[in-house]
C-alpha cells in the first residue's frame, strides 16, 4: 500500500504553513508564539529569578525549567482535564532537554529560568511547536544561547516518509511519528522520540527531512525576533 | 507593602487622574475575537488593554441530576496560568481562580442566558453539559471582567457537535448554536479611600480597599454580586458602585 | 579573506552568522564555530576594528559592583534589610551602611526603613554566588519618599540617562519632575502635575522602545516639544 497523496495536499517534504511572533506576553521577560498548520503554541519566559523551593537550586549555574500544557479545549477529542498528566510531565522534561544544549546559565548560580508553554489549539506536533515557541521566547528574554533550537516531526504513513505530520497522519494505523529538535547550525539532535515500527534505514531519510524543515523554521523564528524590535509606535 | 503606591493612586484619583493617564471611570480598549481555537465547540479571545484571556467551550453528554431530569448543565473553570503573570504559580487551582470561576458562573447561570431545557436530549437519561474553560495569557489587570466577557463570547460562538449512536463526533460540528438568551455584562468597580474606578491595572489591583463585581442585564437589572477586599462598604457605596457598573455595562454591551 | 555577514547596528538572533573567515575576533555575545563567528544572544551588532560584539536589547538585570540601583525593602533582618533588586538576586543593606546615625542593638529597624519602602543605593560587593551588599552612604543615596516607580528594560538605562546625564536632564527640564534612574531598570519619578508626570513616564518608555534607532535625541526632543503642556493619556 502506498500513501501517494497527503490528506491536505502537501508535498511529502513540505511543512504546514508557519507563523511566529515574539514579545506577545507583556508581563514576561520574553515570549514567543509559533503556529504550524492548526497547532499553535505560546511560550513565556520568566527569569532568571530566585528559585524556590531552595533545595532545587544549583550553586554552579542557573536551572532551566519547562512546563508544557494543553489548554482544556485544545484537543480534537474530549476535553483535556486541567493539571499535569504523565504525558505533559514527560513532554516538559524532553522540552527542557531539547533546549539545554544551547542555553548558557553559568552566570546565574542558584537562579531559575522558567519557560511556560501553552497550546490553545492542536493538530499533532505540539511538543515541536512548543519548543519552537520556547526558543523564540528564550532569545527574546535576552538569555545567552549559542543557537536557536528548531523542532518538527518526520514520520511514515504506509510506505511513504513525510515531514510534519498532522493528527490525521499521526493517528493513521500504519503511521510512525518521529518528533525531533535540532540545533540550527550544527544540526545536532536534541530531541528524538518515536512511536511506530520502522526499519532503522528510514530514520536517515527522516533526519534529512527534519534538517530541511529546521532551516525553514529558523528563518521564521529569526524574522519573528527581528520584527519585534523593528516595529515602532510613533 | 504598597503604602506609597496606594497613596500615589489616591492622590491621583482625587485629581481625576490615574497612573496610566486614564480617567477613573475610563475602560481600556476592549477587543473580542471569536473562533480562535478550531477544536473547541466555541472559543473567544478577549483583550482589555494588555490583559488577554482565551476561553473555549467543550460539550459533553451526561446523565442529568435527579432533581432536574430535563435540564442540561454548565460548568465554568478558570485557569490562571503562570505564563501570564510572575505572581501565578503552577499547581492546583488557588482560591483566586476559584473565586473568578464562581463569579463568572453565577453571572451566567443566574441571568438564565443559557436555556438549560434545550440542552435535554432524553429526559432523565441524557443531557448536554457545557464546559467553559477560561485561560489567562497575560494579566495586566481586571481579569474579573475579562474572564466573564470571554466565557460569554465563547458560549455565543459555540455550536453543537454531531452525535452518532449516542457518541459525540467532535470532528463534525452542526450549525446549531447554543440556546443563549439575554446576556449579562460583568463589571467590577474598585474603591480606594472615597474614590471609585473601573478596569484596574495590575498595579492598581495590589492596593484597593474594596471591590464589587456586578453582573448587569440588558434591562438594567442585576443578576449577581460579589463584594471583595478587606474594607467594609456602606449602603451608599454599594449603590454608587452598581450605578457605575450599569453605566459601563452599556458601553461593553455595544461590542457584542 | 574574512567577510562580515551583517551590518553595524543590525539586530541579530542566536545562531546567526556574523562573519566568516578568521580575520574577525569574537567578543561579548558572540562565539566562534569553525571559521564562522555566530551570535550567542539577541543583540545589536557593534564592530570595532576587527572585534565583533553584541549590545544586548533585552534581559534581566545582573547586579554589578559600583552600580547605583533602586530597590524595594522586602524583609527586615537582624541587623539590616533585604532589598529586591529587580534581578535574580536580592541584596542586603547592613545597618552600618544605611546611616551614620547610631542605631541601638535590637532597635525597631522599620522605624528607619520599612518593608515596601524604596531606596536608592550603591552596590559595594557581589560574590561569585551572587550575594549582593548595598550602601546608602554616598551623595544622593537615600530612602525615596512619595513619587511613582516604573520598570524599564535595564539594558536601555544608558540611553535613558544619556551622555553625562543629558537625556534625563532634558526630560527633567521639560516636565519639572524629579527623576532617578537605577541601573537595575527601576525609575523613580515625582512631579506635581499628573500630566507632566505622565509625559516623563511616556518619554522614558519611548526611549526604552526606540533606544536602538538613529537620531534618538532629536526624536525625544521633538516628542517633548510636541507635548510640552503634559499629556493626559498613555499611547
Amino acid at each position: 500500500m502506498t500513501y501517494d497523496k497527503r490528506f491536505d495536499g502537501r508535498k511529502f517534504d513540505e511543512t504546514r504553513h508557519m507563523e511566529a511572533k515574539a514579545g506577545v506576553i507583556k508581563r514576561a521577560a520574553g515570549s514567543g508564539w509559533f503556529k504550524i498548520g492548526n497547532t499553535e503554541a505560546y511560550a513565556a519566559v520568566y527569569g532568571p529569578r530566585e528559585m524556590y523551593p531552595r533545595f532545587l537550586q544549583n550553586p554552579e549555574k542557573g536551572v532551566l525549567r519547562c512546563h508544557y500544557n494543553m489548554m482544556p479545549f485544545s484537543s480534537a477529542g474530549d476535553r483535556v482535564r486541567p493539571g499535569p498528566s504523565r504525558r505533559s510531565k514527560e513532554i516538559s522534561m524532553v522540552t527542557e532537554r531539547a533546549l539545554r544544549p544551547v542555553v548558557d546559565l553559568s552566570e546565574y548560580p542558584n537562579a531559575v529560568v522558567d519557560v511556560f508553554i501553552e497550546l490553545p489549539q492542536t493538530d499533532a506536533g505540539t511538543r515541536c511547536a512548543g519548543i519552537c515557541a520556547a526558543s523564540i521566547a528564550l532569545a527574546d528574554a535576552g538569555i545567552s544561547m549559542s543557537d536557536l533550537v528548531c523542532s518538527i516531526s518526520a514520520g511514515k504513513v504506509e510506505d511513504t516518509m513525510l515531514l510534519d505530520l498532522t493528527y490525521e497522519e499521526d493517528s493513521h494505523e500504519m503511521g510512525v511519528d518521529i518528533p525531533m529538535a535540532m540545533l540550527h547550525n550544527s544540526k545536532q539532535i536534541s530531541l528524538l522520540q518515536m512511536d511506530g515500527e520502522l526499519p532503522p534505514e528510514d530514520l536517515k531519510r527522516a533526519i534529512e527531512l527534519v534538517k530541511k524543515g529546521c532551516d525553514q523554521i529558523y528563518e521564521v523564528q529569526k524574522q519573528a525576533l527581528k520584527n519585534r524590535f523593528n516595529e515602532t509606535k510613533d | 507593602m504598597y503604602e506609597e503606591l496606594r497613596n500615589e493612586i489616591i492622590s491621583l484619583l482625587s485629581k481625576q487622574a490615574r497612573l496610566d493617564g486614564r480617567k477613573p471611570e475610563e475602560y481600556r480598549e476592549v477587543k473580542i475575537e471569536t473562533g480562535v481555537s478550531r477544536n473547541a465547540e466555541g472559543s473567544a479571545k478577549v483583550k482589555i488593554g494588555d490583559t488577554e484571556v482565551i476561553a473555549g467551550v467543550k460539550m459533553e453528554i451526561m446523565k442529568p441530576y435527579p432533581d432536574s431530569p430535563d435540564d442540561g448543565s454548565m460548568m465554568i473553570n478558570v485557569e490562571l496560568y503562570p505564563m501570564s503573570s510572575p505572581e501565578f504559580e503552577s499547581g492546583p487551582p488557588d482560591i483566586y481562580s476559584i473565586e473568578l470561576a464562581r463569579i463568572t458562573d453565577r453571572g451566567i447561570r443566574e441571568s438564565k442566558t443559557l436555556d438549560t431545557k434545550q440542552l435535554c436530549i432524553t429526559p432523565g437519561e441524557k443531557v448536554w453539559m457545557v464546559v467553559v474553560d477560561v485561560c489567562t495569557l497575560n494579566d495586566s489587570g481586571n481579569l474579573f471582567d475579562a474572564i466573564a466577557l470571554a466565557a460569554e463570547a465563547a458560549m455565543e460562538d459555540a455550536v453543537f457537535p454531531t452525535v452518532e449512536n449516542d457518541k459525540i463526533d467532535y470532528k463534525h460540528k452542526t450549525d446549531k448554536k447554543l440556546p443563549m438568551r439575554k446576556k449579562p455584562i460583568t463589571i467590577t468597580v474598585y474603591k480606594y479611600g472615597n474614590n471609585l474606578l473601573v478596569d484596574p491595572t495590575y498595579e492598581e489591583e495590589k492596593v484597593y480597599d474594596a471591590r464589587l463585581t456586578v453582573s448587569v442585564l440588558e434591562n438594567g437589572n442585576i443578576c449577581s454580586l460579589q463584594k471583595g477586599g478587606d474594607a467594609a462598604i456602606n449602603t451608599e457605596d454599594v449603590f454608587k458602585m452598581i450605578d457605575l457598573a450599569k453605566a459601563k455595562s452599556k458601553e461593553i454591551r455595544k461590542l457584542f | 579573506m574574512g567577510e562580515m555577514k551583517v551590518n553595524e547596528k543590525e539586530i541579530v538572533v542566536p545562531g546567526e552568522t556574523l562573519a566568516e573567515g578568521m580575520d574577525y575576533l569574537p567578543s561579548y555575545g558572540t562565539h566562534r564555530a569553525g571559521d564562522k563567528i555566530l551570535a550567542s544572544r539577541l543583540g545589536l551588532v557593534s564592530v570595532e576594528g576587527k572585534v565583533i560584539k553584541l549590545v544586548p536589547l533585552s534581559g534581566v538585570y545582573q547586579p554589578k559592583r559600583g552600580d547605583t540601583i533602586i530597590g524595594q525593602v522586602v524583609e527586615i533582618l537582624l541587623s539590616g534589610w533585604r532589598i529586591s533588586t529587580n534581578s535574580a538576586y536580592p541584596a542586603v543593606l547592613n545597618m552600618k551602611d544605611a546611616t551614620s546615625e547610631f542605631i541601638a542593638r535590637g532597635a525597631d529597624l522599620s522605624k528607619y526603613i520599612a518593608i515596601g519602602d524604596y531606596v536608592i543605593a550603591q552596590i559595594i560587593n557581589v560574590t561569585s554566588q551572587k550575594l549582593v551588599d548595598l550602601t546608602m552612604k554616598g551623595p544622593g543615596l537615600r530612602k525615596l519618599k512619595g513619587g511613582r516607580i516604573i520598570n524599564v528594560n535595564a539594558n536601555k538605562v544608558p540611553r535613558i540617562i544619556g551622555k553625562q546625564g543629558s537625556m534625563v536632564s532634558m526630560i527633567k527640564d521639560y516636565t519639572a519632575c524629579r527623576i532617578l534612574v537605577g541601573q537595575n531598570g527601576i525609575v523613580w519619578i515625582q512631579g506635581d502635575d499628573p500630566n507632566k508626570e505622565l509625559l516623563a513616564v511616556e518619554t522614558i518608555k519611548k526611549i526604552e522602545r526606540e533606544a536602538h534607532f538613529v537620531g534618538l535625541t532629536d526624536r525625544i526632543k521633538n516628542f517633548l516639544d510636541a507635548n510640552k503642556a503634559g499629556i493626559t493619556k498613555l499611547s
